[in-house]
């Protein structure tokens, strides 16, 4: 965003609490790599130009692309300034921070999505002998105590942390909610080049019949994983990993329990993993893939136990921790303007929100199916970016609330 | 496969369902249902329970009838089988939501049904009820569904009806996860 204001001369700062790309220094897990291959980040005149394209990210790597693209475009960043509020209407707002306050015409809320990680309001009733962590305090295996671990939530981060703690030595149970179940690399090609080639990534908010239930959809239950291996739930259960439904609550004894649940879960993404694949094929057989690419395949269903457990007592000590990757909402406890709808989230027209001059980006198909990705600020910060000069040079037909 | 919206009929007023979906979005309150049943014992086990009047959209509302349920163990449990057993009553709970909603999700997925039928089977060790080994539960040790679906559509899509239906119905959620129960008296 920062980049096509500065292209179009808008004057403009960008606040940041701690350094450029704060919180995948301070937030994520160690051994992270981006679930998008390297080719797939391309920010306005920067993108990959190593030599493993298909590879993915590590953290690090992360850190230092972001840091170097605001390098690049000389970004008129303010670091270690935090928002303490944002106040304000219509093309009169009022930043204030730690470290001062600003008043500006319009306001651009990048805070993200993932500021707080949500965690069900029974943990407050866990035994207090397991240790209880979240997918945004969790760094590596090591901190944690020897023993069982009991992973909850199977997307994205679930999964791989689930993976890295079980070889670690610790036996681990992963409880199983909703999930969007994916093949890694699909005929020969990574599964994001076939989303990005087949338009499902450009998809738009306004073409999806019910865009508040997608804009709720977990992470694709995908890794980066060096030797581009899937990493579902069969895969873990090979490695040892005890599926089980999903944490619906706590006993009064201490025992969790387990949705009877679990194998709908697995038939529901298995058939979601089908029909995206369908979508693939057809796409490719449409557009002269079928010669090139290796011919269609699917993977084999999930497998569930017969009789999967329902409980499982918590003060036996079996279980020493409990890490929570059961997902993100984000904190708009210094937004003082009135756009929070019922739930607590910011309402917008595809990040154009309800108080005219400020706008929204960075969260889950904000504008597209790839908006919550690096690659879909791009798009999405051009268009925006458009409305913001527009709105400045008057040029808006003004709605009346 | 069903061409137009209009070729399709399930019985299912999908219009009504997604107008009430919109409207309730905005008027949450509205959505605050009470589901109710009294209860009459009669002698031995069996008792009569019966349905009429619930609460919902903001007001009390009525069926269109009383509707009669008589409950009771079978000779086997040394009773009179005036009526199916309670545990039963579950069973035609879990079945009867889970087969509407394969209905409803046919009908808005332009899906002709042409039949579709159940069966359904609950195991129960009764040494739990029995009170003879406590760690054997009362409730049903698993419960399995089997249904037999004839509709115009594929199998992954005839798959996906029944994966949906699990997914949006009420008695599968009461089954499968935790509710809290209060029982006060007098």
């Amino acid at each position: 965003m920062s980049r096509c204001l500065a292209d179009r001369a808008i004057d403009h700062v960008v606040l940041e609490r701690g350094e450029v790309a704060h919180t995948w220094r301070t937030e994520r897990w160690d051994s992270l790599r981006l679930l998008t291959p390297n080719w797939q980040s391309r920010l306005p005149g920067f993108a990959y130009d190593g030599d493993n394209p298909d590879g993915y990210r590590t953290l690090p790597e992360v850190i230092d692309f972001i840091a170097n693209y605001a390098k690049a475009i000389a970004a008129p960043v303010q670091t270690h300034t935090t928002v303490t509020s944002v106040g304000g209407s219509d093309g009169c707002y009022l930043v204030s921070t730690d470290r001062g306050d600003w008043r500006c015409r319009t306001v651009v809320l990048a805070s993200g999505a993932c500021n707080i990680a949500s965690v069900p309001t029974f943990a407050d009733r866990l035994p207090r002998s397991v240790v209880n962590v979240t997918a945004q305090e969790y760094r590596n295996p090591h901190n944690l105590p020897d023993g069982g671990v009991l992973v909850v939530g199977a997307s994205s981060s679930g999964t791989q942390i689930a993976h890295e703690i079980h070889r670690s030595g610790r036996a681990v149970t992963l409880s199983v909610g909703e999930h969007i179940r994916a093949p890694r690399v699909y005929r020969g090609r990574d599964l994001e080049w076939w989303m990005d080639a087949a338009g499902v990534l450009d998809q738009r908010y306004d073409e999806i019949e019910d865009i508040a239930r997608a804009r709720r959809v977990p992470s694709l239950q995908l890794a980066g994983t060096p030797d581009r291996s899937t990493l579902d739930l069969n895969a873990l259960t090979e490695i040892g990993v005890k599926i089980v439904g999903r944490f619906a609550g706590i006993t009064e004894s201490g025992s969790a329990q387990f949705a009877g649940s679990l194998r709908n879960m697995c038939a529901l993404s298995d058939l979601k993993m089908g029909r995206l694949l369908d979508l693939i094929d057809a796409w490719a057989r449409e557009n002269g893939f079928d010669d090139v690419a290796e011919p269609p395949q699917r993977l084999p269903p999930t497998r569930v136990e017969g009789a999967p457990p329902l409980g499982m007592d918590l003060t036996a000590g079996e279980i020493k921790t409990i890490v929570w990757a059961t997902g993100y909402r984000p904190d708009y406890s210094w937004l003082k303007v009135p756009v929070l709808d019922r739930k607590g989230l910011v309402r917008h027209d595809g990040g154009v929100v309800a108080s005219p001059g400020m706008y929204l980006i960075g969260t889950q198909f904000l504008r597209r199916r790839k908006s919550s990705l690096i690659d879909g600020a791009a798009d999405d910060a051009r268009d925006l970016s458009d409305h913001l000069a527009a709105y400045l040079d008057g040029r808006l037909v003004r709605e009346r609330a | 496969m069903a061409d137009s919206d209009s070729s399709v009929d399930n019985g299912v007023n999908v219009e009504a369902l997604i107008a009430a979906r919109e409207a309730l979005g905005k008027a949450p309150q509205a959505a605050l249902f009470k589901w109710r049943a009294a209860c009459e014992w009669k002698n031995g086990t069996h008792s009569n329970s019966t349905v009429e009047g619930f609460y919902g959209l903001g007001a009390e509302q009525q069926h269109k009838r009383t509707f009669s349920f008589d409950a009771d163990h079978p000779e086997v449990f040394a009773a009179e089988d005036k009526g199916a057993t309670p545990v039963e009553y579950v069973l035609v709970g879990l079945a009867s939501c889970l087969t509407a909603g394969i209905a409803a999700v046919a009908q808005h997925r332009n899906i002709q049904l042409r039949s579709v039928t159940a069966v359904i089977e609950g195991d129960m060790d009764i040494q739990g009820i029995l009170g003879i080994d406590e760690d054997v539960r009362n409730g049903f040790g698993g419960i399995k569904v089997t249904y037999k679906i004839d509709a115009d559509a594929k199998p992954e899509d005839i798959e996906a009806l029944v994966a949906q239906s699990q997914k949006r119905s009420a008695v599968y959620d009461i089954v499968t996860n935790p509710t809290n129960v209060t029982v006060v008296v007098n």
